[in-house]
């Protein structure tokens, strides 16, 4: 299942006086099993667009196509662009509203109209997949769990609507390092174990290299590049001309091939400048 | 719907009328609508809408703008219209359609009630047009603060009128977020009966009490971290002053009751 | 009196108890915030980071051992509005310590309460908000701002009130990236230029790493402490405690364990290239 994006506009507020233009002119494909990082600084339209992805925001112009449906059709049926395409908002933690944690799940398969037994087997199943324990946690009170947990347990909302993409909005924002962490490796396992599409926005350049296998870069409401990390890292000049950063090890690769180092192209990731200073400090050995 | 409200809207300005002390403005909006409320007959308001154009003008707001902020009042007019229209006692009869009486005195009060309350909206209208929110619980603290002495809380509605106008924008924004992730789990606000709809909203509210009060947690703690400890003692940034303008709006007004009061004696 | 010119925070054997806990959020600590100095404390969430900050300026009062704030000790109830006077305090979301619809009026609201004259409010806030460069914002309402100049506001407000110390309690963390960039640098100058101490409570170890100390806090209690170059270096340690290492630290640590004779105590890209420059440089 893809989703493309033709010429898609969006105008918040159009006419008034605080008339903006969030969106221009992007064309996107987001293919099958991908994994792409969006990155932007605030206001760039990387929130704009994920709204677009299920139908939450409806375009000024242009269309969205998933799976063949076209959100700009006012006959398409909502509710099953939402099912294939989860969006789990920033601070989602903040949506959570029944009683225990269980309930909380199945409200999305709920209004899929699911049946009973398919409904519990949902919530288990999402539950595993954020490793929340099912027997000991089902029956909590979802504000009586740690705010790493609460954030499981959102994320594990939208998971039980069983989505083929799932869109993530800055899903590590406010959390400490181990809860980073955990929810990444969650992230990491949903795209390789159980073939979800997923499109993360991120603040988090190092989070994006490690994770990433395409790199969209918003900026002024467009597409600014589109690639591989490896090429768009590579462009670190135009990226800090934008306000944004490049990730350490890209740093490091330019500023060593600035002392004429001899530093492979598209470097990006810790273990590859790892190997390239194992590499100098080896013929440096030998040469003593 | 919401953008054609206002009442309660601040257009900023720099008129005689936005500069003039927020205390006089609540004190002559007071005794305007006392005297819209003595007038009982036709000339008489057009004495008034003479007095509300000339303060209208002055002010800078387009008039049309203000008479837009009639219209979400349409529905509440024609209601009293109607009701004292059909219910009011009166000896000239006009219409009797089986048991339906209409008299000339309720023809007169309908129009005059409905004409009353186009006033008052008006009114007030103008004082919130040109007065910011935060001049505007200034003001009313300040005219409140005598009432401190038999235990009113002068001080502490006017805070709460402050934060609450802080808030709204920010809840406002919330709600719409909340709503979005409910939808994007398949929540459907728009459709089904009333019961369905009033259910629905559940997914929304309960996070939205939750968030809210986690706010009024936080703020509570910032406020202290502050030195906040109630109206006591307390300084403000700004002073109010009565100047000049004070003055000619006071005698405008006055002369404006004058005028209604020797009209009413002389055809009332 | 004259230890207190050199010290801005004593906390001694410091515990303290939630109501209802049955168990210490912060449990004997001690630690001290000099004049001028530039104080993090790190940790995990729940580690009693947030609990120490707030016994800083009496929001809290110790269960046992006791603070003094500029030699003012925070048990005492008649000193509580001196000492946060002396201690303010900037809280981790930029929209719940906002009260006033008008920046300026926000940035008045701590000398309000105080009683100051208003035109003395008046000199003291165009200062303050010059101070954060946010002076074009003055007359805008807070909730059209950015993250980052709404934590500017909340600094100019404490800044207003002429503080010692300045306490920033996470407050980054719901920042962007160029917002977090604003704030460090708006408290840096302060620290540098009005040689106000600064605690920030953090997670990120980019902030901590430009303090001047760092205590890590761990279960309620210190766990490390020492400047930054001393604590990041214990990369298997600061882990353990669920806290990340800068990335070129993590690095060196990678290399050493490879048997590369690079430093350990390396922390920004430019040290790590320096290090590069002196292995090549033995061939």
């Amino acid at each position: 299942m893809s989703i493309v994006i033709e010429k898609l506009n969006y105008v918040y507020m159009a006419g008034g006086p605080y008339e903006t233009h969030a969106l221009r002119d992007v064309n996107l494909t987001i293919e099958d099993g991908e994994f792409v990082g969006l990155i932007g600084h605030t206001g760039s339209g990387k929130s704009t667009l994920v709204q677009h992805l299920n139908g939450l925001l409806m375009p000024t112009s242009g269309r969205i196509l998933v799976d063949g449906m076209d959100l700009a059709d006012k006959d398409t049926d909502r509710r099953a662009v939402r099912q294939r395409v989860g969006l789990v908002f920033q601070y989602p933690e903040n949506q959570l509203f029944e009683e225990t944690v269980e309930k909380d799940i199945a409200f999305g398969p709920k209004n899929l109209g699911l049946g009973e037994e398919e409904i519990a087997r949902r919530v288990r199943d999402a539950m595993r997949r954020v490793a929340l324990d099912y027997d000991t946690l089902h029956e909590r009170s979802v504000f009586e769990l740690s705010g790493g947990q609460m954030r499981r347990v959102a994320i594990a909302g939208v998971l039980a609507m069983e989505p083929q993409v799932l869109v993530l909005d800055e899903p590590c924002a406010g959390l400490d390092p181990r809860g980073r962490e955990e929810i990444l490796s969650l992230i990491r396992g949903l795209h390789s174990e159980c073939g979800t599409t997923i499109v993360m926005v991120s603040h988090s350049m190092d989070d994006v290299a490690s994770l990433a296998e395409r790199v969209i870069v918003m900026n002024k409401g467009g597409v600014f590049m589109d690639g591989a990390p490896r090429e768009v890292f590579s462009r670190g000049e135009e990226l800090r001309a934008i306000g944004l950063d490049v990730p350490q090890a890209v740093q490091l690769a330019q500023k060593l091939r600035d002392r004429g180092f001899d530093v492979p192209q598209g470097v990006y990731r810790i273990e590859e400048i790892k190997a390239v200073i194992e590499g100098i400090a080896g013929k440096g050995e030998k040469h003593a | 719907m919401l953008n054609d409200i206002t009442l309660g809207q601040y257009f900023p300005g720099n008129s005689p009328i936005h500069r003039m002390d927020p205390r006089m403005k609540l004190i002559l909006t007071i005794v305007y609508i006392v005297g819209v409320f003595m007038v009982s007959n036709l000339p008489g308001y057009a004495i008034a809408l003479a007095f509300l154009y000339l303060v209208v003008r002055v002010s800078g707001i387009s008039f049309k703008y203000l008479v837009k902020g009639i219209k979400p009042l349409r529905f509440i007019l024609i209601f009293t219209f109607v009701l004292n229209l059909f219910f009011v006692e009166g000896e000239t009869v006009l219409l009797s359609l089986g048991f339906v009486r209409i008299t000339k005195e309720a023809l007169e009060n309908a129009v005059f009630f409905a004409l009353r309350l186009v006033f008052l909206v008006m009114g007030t209208s103008v004082l919130t047009l040109t007065t910011s929110p935060i001049r505007l619980t200034d003001g009313l603290e300040r005219l409140m603060k005598p009432l401190q002495r038999f235990h009113f809380p002068a001080h502490e509605l006017a805070m709460m009128m402050t934060i609450a106008l802080r808030f709204i924008p920010t809840l406002l924004e919330e709600t719409d977020k909340i709503k979005k992730a409910q939808m994007a789990r398949g929540a459907d606000f728009e459709s089904g009966n009333l019961i369905a709809r009033a259910k629905a909203m559940i997914p929304l509210l309960v996070p939205l009490f939750v968030s809210a009060f986690r706010r009024a947690n936080d703020l509570a703690m910032a406020m202290e971290a502050r030195c906040y400890r109630g109206g006591d003692h307390r300084t403000r940034l700004r002073e109010l002053k009565y100047t000049r303008l004070d003055l000619y709006g006071l005698l405008a007004t006055a002369a404006f009751i004058a005028v209604i009061i020797a009209e009413g004696k002389l055809l009332g | 009196m004259a230890s207190n010119d050199v010290n801005r925070i004593v906390a001694s054997h410091l515990s303290y108890a939630y109501p209802e806990a049955d168990r210490n959020a912060v449990e004997d600590v001690s630690v001290r915030v000099k004049k001028g100095e530039f104080l993090a404390i790190l940790g995990h969430n729940g580690s009693g980071k947030s609990t120490l900050a707030k016994l800083f300026n009496a929001l809290y009062v110790p269960s046992a051992g006791t603070v003094w704030v500029c030699g003012l000790d925070t048990k005492d109830d008649a000193l509580v509005f001196d000492i946060r006077q002396h201690a303010g305090m900037v809280f981790q979301n930029p929209d719940n310590q906002i009260v006033a619809t008008v920046v300026e009026e926000d940035v008045a609201f701590g000398l309000e309460n105080n009683g100051v004259e208003p035109a003395q409010i008046r000199l003291r806030i165009d200062e303050a908000l010059a101070a954060v460069n946010m002076s074009d914002f003055a007359l805008k309402a807070p909730h059209l701002l950015s993250g980052g100049q709404k934590q500017r506001v909340a600094i100019a407000g404490v800044l207003a009130m002429k503080p010692d110390v300045i306490i920033l309690d996470e407050s980054t963390a719901m920042l962007d990236p160029s917002g977090r960039q604003e704030v460090m640098n708006t408290v840096h100058r302060l620290n540098r230029e009005e040689g106000i101490s600064v605690v920030i409570i953090t997670h990120y170890m980019g902030e901590a790493a430009t303090a001047d100390y760092v205590i890590v806090m761990d279960d309620g209690r210190v766990a490390m402490s020492g400047t930054p170059r001393e604590v990041f270096t214990q990369v298997a340690k600061v882990r353990a405690l669920g806290l990340d290492v800068p990335p070129m630290t993590d690095l060196a640590d990678m290399l050493r364990a490879d048997g590369i004779g690079i430093r350990a105590d390396v922390l920004t890209v430019d040290e790590m290239v320096e290090e590069v420059c002196r292995l090549s440089s033995r061939s």
